[in-house]
């Protein structure tokens, strides 16, 4: 996928001022953050979960090598096939190559946002067979022309009314004068016009929310069921997954699915969690007759051993993105590339590389709720400051941002100058906010007050009142 | 076997081994590996239970409790019968409820095939994997999980995956005993049941009828998979269910 995320200032400045999104992301904070906490609360054992969950993966990428050799040993002894792709290029090929060997004309999606980051739709479809997004939100955004801003809601960015319109435009066999006001009869028509779909697909592609190397099993999580179709009415089933998915038991799956559903939609468990072990068995009547795993790297090795390298325990719940007010005001889509929110921030700078996405670890208040509510425990603000830090060393950011900060690292390093000047600024702000106590515009922070009001200072600096009390104390 | 891995494509071999070694040398000296190696034999062979939620401990009574409660909360329905010669009728009266056509299909299992469908004349009954036409389909549970109220399906000719998910309305099937507390106990029991290191084909973990929430926010049931879930559990020592013969 083309990435964008050099442009993330006016993206957000366009995302701002767009009101069909604006409402659309007022539906965020009210869903899936109080469900998330709700279902937090009920479980007694959530934190120590947490706790468990960030070991098992730590403990996976230290031995991920190991992990990967005995999984693909057991996929292979259940008689499916295990193909490594190093790029999204080879996923890519890959898979269109096994698509060709079947002669497919058209191919049924489960969501996967893997799928997303290695463009395997564009791929499919300049090799002439068409791709089927079938997951409800994939679906309608794959009919805008357009990708998920979301991770576990792909159409979060929409409102019904916009849906309908494109339902009308799309599925034109059906009766112009047809209700479709309310989001039941759009999952209706959507689930009638995708059932011809998952019959006469030749191949079904699947993502993974997990690999578990015992046992050489691959599992996928959803509400909807439409991952389970795909993957069991065509021929073949593909499943594209990245290396970082491994988990070593089913007792290590087990504490991830504890923690998946209730961080992203405060469910105790999805509705469908799918563990799928090779191709169809003696006497099985259904299920595909082929099983193909494709193991995407596209960057993560060079993660591990890095500073980064805490990142590849994400599963992917959107909690962070939920959580974070950057995504809050601005969606999924500002971020300009497959990943947003937090984990976006953090993930894609390693992906495409920090020239491209140097800008999206600055977009971040800092206020650390990601983290708090990250069931894996990763440390997002800590790994944006060190992106901020790679930018800045690598001269990436902005001339005024530069001179900035030359001018306040001078008044750093002479501290009674800096006391002196801050004291002053300090009763220059308070004069300007008068009786309101807030200033609504301030020279040199244009672009901050422009947005909200700056509460004023009390009139003496910290430092002063520090001195006052240790005097007094 | 002249191709143990399959039909390897084009690069393939290359890209495995040098993304191994890759990650081999960021991880390893020589003298650690066999440690390592140790380490991941051991997770694998003794697969060691972490933390499992208290919720589900207590007794049959309890387990079919919770499992109930979290059903009903996930949009299911669930109904005990006491005995398996209550199920025919049980599967009529739901259909019937719900203005459904008095027809079912389900798979091999001969819990299912077995069963006094003699009793419900008016009810027909087909074998086999799913149809599109199909309404509503019939299955027999492997297991259960209380803690989340989840259904434990195992593919196979006795009950095939596609009716859990084609048609619009399931009849599920689950033995009171089979009601454990947590999925590790699920996993020592296909295990002992498959092999350790087999699974069936396909395992569906099963918590509620298929929903979206991907238009607004707003819960819609029936998205892809059905639209009704519904429970039989049988349960030799439910006073709700007793014979009312």
């Amino acid at each position: 996928m083309e990435s964008t995320s050099r442009k993330f200032s006016s993206n957000a400045r366009e995302a701002l001022g767009d009101s069909q999104l604006q409402r659309a992301l007022s539906n965020v904070p009210s869903g899936f953050v109080n469900k998330r906490a709700k279902a937090a609360a009920a479980l007694p054992e959530f934190e120590d979960l947490r706790d468990k969950g960030r070991d098992i993966k730590n403990h996976v990428l230290e031995h991920l090598d190991l992990y990967l050799e005995a999984y693909e040993r057991r996929v292979i002894e259940a008689g499916g096939h295990v193909h490594w792709a190093a790029s999204a290029a080879d996923a890519q090929r890959i898979i269109t190559e096994i698509c060709q060997a079947h002669g497919a004309k058209t191919v049924t999606k489960g969501k996967s946002m893997i799928s997303e980051e290695a463009g395997i739709n564009a791929a499919l479809e300049r090799a002439g067979i068409t791709p089927i997004e079938t997951d409800l939100g994939e679906y309608i955004v794959q009919m805008r022309g357009e990708t998920p801003s979301h991770l576990i809601a792909p159409a979060v960015h929409l409102n019904k009314d916009q849906i309908e319109a494109d339902f009308r435009r799309v599925h034109d066999h059906l009766p112009k004068d047809r209700v479709l006001e309310e989001p039941a009869s759009l999952v209706r028509e959507a689930r009638e016009v995708l059932r011809s779909k998952y019959l006469a697909a030749d191949i079904g592609i699947t993502g993974a929310n997990f690999l578990i190397a015992e046992t050489g099993t691959s599992v996928i999580v959803t509400n909807e069921g439409n991952g389970d179709l795909t993957q069991n009415l065509p021929k073949v089933h593909i499943a594209l997954a990245s290396i970082e998915k491994i988990v070593p038991t089913l007792e290590d799956a087990s504490t991830l699915i504890r923690l998946l559903a209730r961080s992203a939609t405060g469910q105790e468990i999805s509705t469908y969690t799918t563990f799928s072990t090779g191709p169809r068995r003696l006497g099985d009547l259904d299920g595909p007759n082929e099983y193909h795993v494709v193991l995407l790297d596209n960057g993560r090795s060079d993660m591990i051993g890095t500073e980064f390298q805490d990142m590849l325990r994400c599963i992917r719940c959107g909690a962070c993105l939920n959580h974070c007010p950057v995504y809050q005001a601005v969606g999924g889509h500002a971020y300009g590339w497959v990943y947003s929110g937090p984990m976006g921030s953090v993930l894609t700078p390693s992906l495409i590389g920090v020239d491209e996405a140097g800008h999206l670890p600055n977009a971040s208040t800092f206020c650390g709720r990601c983290e708090e509510v990250c069931p894996m425990r990763i440390p997002l603000p800590k790994m944006m400051r060190h992106w901020r830090e790679r930018e800045f060393e690598k001269h990436l950011t902005a001339k005024s941002i530069r001179s900035g900060l030359k001018v306040w690292n001078w008044f750093v390093a002479r501290p009674e100058l800096y006391h002196r000047v801050s004291g002053l600024a300090a009763k220059f702000i308070k004069a300007r906010a008068g009786k309101r106590g807030r200033v609504s515009n301030l020279p040199f922070a244009g672009g901050w007050t422009k947005h909200r009001d700056l509460p004023s200072p009390q009139g003496k600096t910290f430092q002063a009142i520090w001195k006052e009390r240790q005097k007094n104390g | 076997m002249a191709n143990p891995r399959g039909p390897i494509l084009s690069g393939d071999q290359d890209v495995r081994d040098a993304l191994l070694t890759k990650i081999r040398r960021t991880q390893a000296t020589d003298k650690l590996d066999a440690k390592r190696r140790q380490a991941v034999q051991e997770r694998l062979s003794n697969h060691p239970r972490n933390i499992v939620p208290k919720r589900s401990d207590g007794n049959v009574d309890h387990k079919v409790a919770l499992f109930t409660k979290l059903m009903t909360a996930a949009d299911a329905t669930v109904e005990e019968v006491s005995m398996p010669s209550q199920i025919p009728r049980a599967v009529a009266e739901f259909l019937r409820a719900h203005n459904l056509p008095q027809r079912i299909r389900f798979g091999k299992d001969p819990a299912l095939t077995g069963l006094a469908w003699d009793q419900t004349p008016s009810l027909e009954v087909s074998d086999g994997r799913a149809r599109v036409s199909d309404e509503t389909s019939m299955g027999r549970a492997f297991a259960a999980v209380a803690e989340s109220g989840t259904l434990v399906m195992t593919s196979g000719q006795d009950n095939p995956t596609t009716l859990n998910f084609l048609p619009e309305n399931h009849v599920v099937v689950v033995e009171a005993n089979r009601i454990w507390g947590s999925y590790e106990d699920v996993w020592d029991e296909i295990r002992h049941h498959y092999g350790d290191t087999v699974m069936p084909r396909t395992v569906n973990l099963i918590s509620g009828p298929s929903r979206t929430g991907d238009i607004e926010q707003r819960l819609e049931l029936g998205a892809h998979g059905p639209k009704r879930l519904h429970i039989i559990i049988l349960n030799s020592a439910s006073k709700a269910g007793s014979p009312k013969e």
